[in-house]
């Protein structure tokens, strides 16, 4: 038993960290919410020299094929400036569904591409009556032929507008059991009868987008893994993105910790640092708490999908992302209240941390639809010891 | 990074759980509340068991032989305590503090005469402690101590009394902190001694807790002769002792509580299986099925995190103030699932054990109430905030600390 970082991982998030501190101030994040697309071209490029488009993707497309836990080291780091721009959707959404269930072609495609910075992608998976659950999938791809069409609405769906490739996910075959029917397609979002509109946001700093298809044409070479049985894929790839998120979550709510904390020290009233009264200090110790356990959680959420069995990852999973990503919105929320008038201010940068915190506690599934899969799941698997 | 035990680790896992299977006394039944009625009859299944154990050789596995130990590592002492608290915590109850506190700090701060004096009976069950510190003056604020030792030639003559001294009443030592140096104040002065409880001048008075059990005690010191070479360490570094040994121990601690607890969700969950709400089981509630998913992942949580401490610990790491987080982690969240827990039985919630219609013969009654002290026992959770705010965050002294240098 070991659980700890190792020599890699340790150097990955010091780097992350000292390329994010000079690339990702609160300014550049201020600007990317008002800018349509989100980030630069610049910064992209920037990340793709530094390898981290590569690190998931495998050697043999270009990649370094590394572990999950590594790149959850930039993640959390990523986590705690509120990195703005199509990062995530393109490595955890788009890439590893391609890598878990693309054909040598389609891999060739797109993971080359993604790997050295050229291509962008995304997964459109949640429609509007599926509410935060991950497994309401029901938008149809009717058979003509060879071919499928594809007709509905997507919604939430991150960074659809600067997307290269949609990996969207849909029903070739009718009904509500998500093992059966559920077909993954690549979708060129240019591809007529595709439209995308992004919607204004409270997190700016991740574009969501309505993606509609209006009878969208696709041949037999756009279904991703196999036909009907998307979903053993969709759901290794959400598990992993899960963590991802956790990751992400976990290093915002250390940032916000250390914020509030700071302030505590400096902040003067009734004579002295505000830090002195319990009423506060003892906030700043919940949050230490929180942070430093959800760590704990998330490094076995992590090693689970590395290492762990089906069973036992499935689970982590859930209790990874509903317990991660409370904790951001618990640290984003208490950091507001001790920074007091200060800090409910759009000048104060805790308010990013606070949006974005509740954009992630929402999305891949709530904390109430993951705590029922928690529980389902040990109904059916029971305790794993 | 790695969760897993080494495949020796895992053998010895094994083997321990195979051991156990043959060598749980008859007596012991899980289904019940508790086995034992009475202190006493507990006492005798725990000095029995505890012999069993080191005749076995899952005594103290990472103590030397020499002092009834087995040489091994902390692993398989994590992993003899994880697979006890998950099968028969009730034997090893009494014995918390015995293994918990008066080993490690014998076996760091001993002479070599102390340590072959007490820590080898402590394995094989012959001896239990008990561990007093806390008094009606000084609770959280420790360094209050007032019980006297004072020095009369090769003797300490001890008055006082101590409060909420759990097992005293079936001790056969205390882990005494006393001040020795009269003139002094707080932290300084303070000294630990090792105090047979059959000394003439000792009184010990159950007191009652509100699950209807007396653990703990009040004890007086009525001019108590303790001979010096009872005294652990240097005269005067009582504090240091305490605070140092302590946090060590913590973190083994934080682990098996995980696994205890585990064993409890378990449980809750085939109560909620049994129970029914409007003619249907409990567990298929939505709510109670959100609570005890929660109260699973606040479970791993003080598993993950008291692993990943735990394995800090095994590279060589000193625990420092962050075990803090290890205390509350395993305080607050048992009493978030023990309410869950009455909340899943209803209207039978205030049906006690061994009456007609108790569930799981009124487990939770006694948990619920049980856990109430968690927040209080071993430093209560504000005093851990503070600890986490002043010595991990750096933020300003409380009052309470302020003279701390
Ligand atoms: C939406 C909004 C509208 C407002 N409108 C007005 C207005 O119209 N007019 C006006 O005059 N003001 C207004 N205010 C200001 C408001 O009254 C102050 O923000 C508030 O009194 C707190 O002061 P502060 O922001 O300086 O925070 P601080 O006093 O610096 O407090 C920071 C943190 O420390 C805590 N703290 C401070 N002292 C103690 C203590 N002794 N014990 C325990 N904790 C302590 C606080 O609770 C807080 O969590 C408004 C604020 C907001 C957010
Ligand atoms: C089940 C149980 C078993 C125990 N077993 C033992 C034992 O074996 N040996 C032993 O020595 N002791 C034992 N104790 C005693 C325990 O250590 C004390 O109860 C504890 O340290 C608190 O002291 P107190 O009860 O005097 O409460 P107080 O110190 O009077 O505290 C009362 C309240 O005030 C709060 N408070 C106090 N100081 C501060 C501060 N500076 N900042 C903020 N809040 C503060 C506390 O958090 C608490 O909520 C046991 C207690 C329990 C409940």
């Amino acid at each position: 038993m070991d659980i700890s970082l190792n020599k890699t991982q340790r150097d990955i998030a010091k780097e992350a960290r000292r390329f994010l501190k000079k690339e990702c101030p609160m300014e550049f994040v201020k600007e990317m919410c008002e800018d349509e697309r989100g980030f630069t071209e610049d910064i992209w490029k920037k990340m793709a020299d530094m390898d981290w488009m590569a690190m998931r993707i495998p050697e043999s497309y270009g990649g370094i094929g590394m572990d999950l836990m590594d790149l959850n080291m930039v993640l959390e780091e990523m986590g705690r400036t509120v990195f703005p721009g199509p990062f995530f959707s393109t490595i955890l959404l788009a890439a590893e569904a391609i890598v878990a269930s693309g054909s040598d072609a389609q891999k060739d495609r797109y993971l080359p591409g993604i790997a050295d910075g050229n291509l962008r992608g995304t997964l459109a998976m949640n429609e509007p009556d599926g509410g935060a659950d991950t497994d309401y999938i029901q938008m149809a791809a009717r058979a003509e032929g060879d071919d499928f069409v594809l007709t509905g609405t997507k919604v939430s769906v991150p960074d659809a507008h600067v997307a290269d490739v949609l990996v969207c996910a849909a029903r070739t075959e009718s009904g509500n059991d998500p093992n059966k029917g559920i077909t993954l397609f690549l979708v060129d979002p240019r591809e007529p009868g595709v439209s995308v509109s992004p919607l204004p946001t409270m997190d700016s700093t991740r574009k969501l987008c309505v993606v509609e298809f209006k009878g969208v044409r696709l041949g037999k070479e756009s279904i991703l893994g196999e036909r009907h049985r998307g979903w053993g894929t969709l759901k290794q790839v959400l598990q992993r993105a899960q963590i991802g998120l956790s990751a992400e979550c976990v290093g915002g709510a250390e940032r916000v910790m250390e914020i509030a904390t700071d302030y505590a020290k400096i902040r003067i009233q009734f004579n002295q640092p505000i830090g002195t009264f319990q009423a506060v200090k003892h906030r700043c110790a919940q949050m230490y708490l929180e942070a430093e356990s959800a760590r704990s959680l998330l490094y076995w959420g992590a090693w689970a999908q590395d290492y762990g069995d089906e069973k036992k990852a499935a689970v982590a999973a859930s209790a990874v992302k509903s317990y991660c990503s409370e904790t951001f919105t618990h640290n984003a929320s208490g950091a507001i209240q001790v920074l007091g008038g200060t800090g409910f201010t759009l000048e104060s940068e805790v308010h990013f941390y606070l949006k974005r915190a509740k954009g992630n506690e929402m999305a891949l599934g709530d904390p109430a639809f993951h705590r029922e899969q928690v529980m389902g799941l040990l109904q059916t698997n029971g305790i794993d010891k | 990074m790695d969760f897993r035990l080494t495949s020796e680790q895992e053998d010895f896992r094994k083997g321990f759980v195979a051991w156990l299977e043959k060598n749980i006394p008859d007596d012991f039944d899980p289904s019940r509340r508790r086995s034992y009625e009475t202190e006493e009859d507990l006492k005798r299944a725990y000095i029995d068991f505890q012999k069993r154990l080191s005749d076995g050789a899952y005594a103290g596995m990472h103590y030397p032989k020499e002092y009834g130990g087995q040489g091994k590592t902390i692993v398989e002492e994590a992993i003899v305590l994880q697979t006890l608290a998950a099968t028969c915590f009730e034997l090893r109850w009494p014995g918390v503090i015995t293994h918990g506190m008066a080993v490690p700090v014998i076996y760091t701060c001993g002479t070599e005469a102390q340590k072959k004096m007490f820590l080898t009976k402590i394995h094989d069950g012959t001896q239990l402690w008990s561990q007093g510190f806390s008094e009606p003056d000084a609770g959280s604020d420790v360094a209050n101590t007032s019980t006297l030792a004072v020095r009369k030639n090769d003797h300490y003559i001890v008055n006082g009394q101590k409060v909420w001294t759990s097992f005293a009443h079936v001790s056969d030592y205390c882990l005494l902190l006393v001040r020795t140096d009269t003139g002094s104040s707080k932290h300084k002065g303070l000294s630990y001694l090792l105090v047979d409880m059959s000394l003439p001048g000792i009184d010990v008075r159950p007191m009652t807790q509100i699950t209807g059990e007396a653990d703990f005690n009040e004890v007086f010191f009525d001019n108590v002769k303790v001979p010096v070479d009872m005294l652990l360490g240097a005269e005067g570094q009582g504090w240091q002792i305490a605070v140092t040994t302590l946090m060590f121990e913590r973190v083994l601690g934080d682990v098996v509580m995980g696994a205890a607890y585990e064993k409890k969700i378990e449980k809750m969950i085939a109560m909620a299986q049994l129970v029914k709400r409007s003619g249907r089981p409990a567990l298929e509630d939505p709510i109670f099925r959100q609570q005890i998913a929660g109260a699973y992942i606040e479970v791993q949580v003080l598993k993950y995190h008291g692993l990943r401490s735990f394995s800090r610990q095994l590279k060589g790491g000193v625990p420092g103030p962050e075990g803090s987080v290890g205390k509350l982690l395993w305080s607050e969240p048992n009493q978030r699932l023990t309410e869950a827990a009455l909340g899943v039985q209803g209207i039978f919630s205030q049906i006690m054990g061994g009456a007609p219609w108790s569930i799981q013969d009124g487990f939770w009654q006694f948990d619920f109430l049980r856990s109430k002290g968690n927040t209080i026992e071993a430093g209560t959770s504000e005093i851990q905030r503070n600890i986490i705010a002043e010595r991990v965050l750096g933020l300003p002294k409380d009052v309470s600390r302020a003279s701390i240098k």
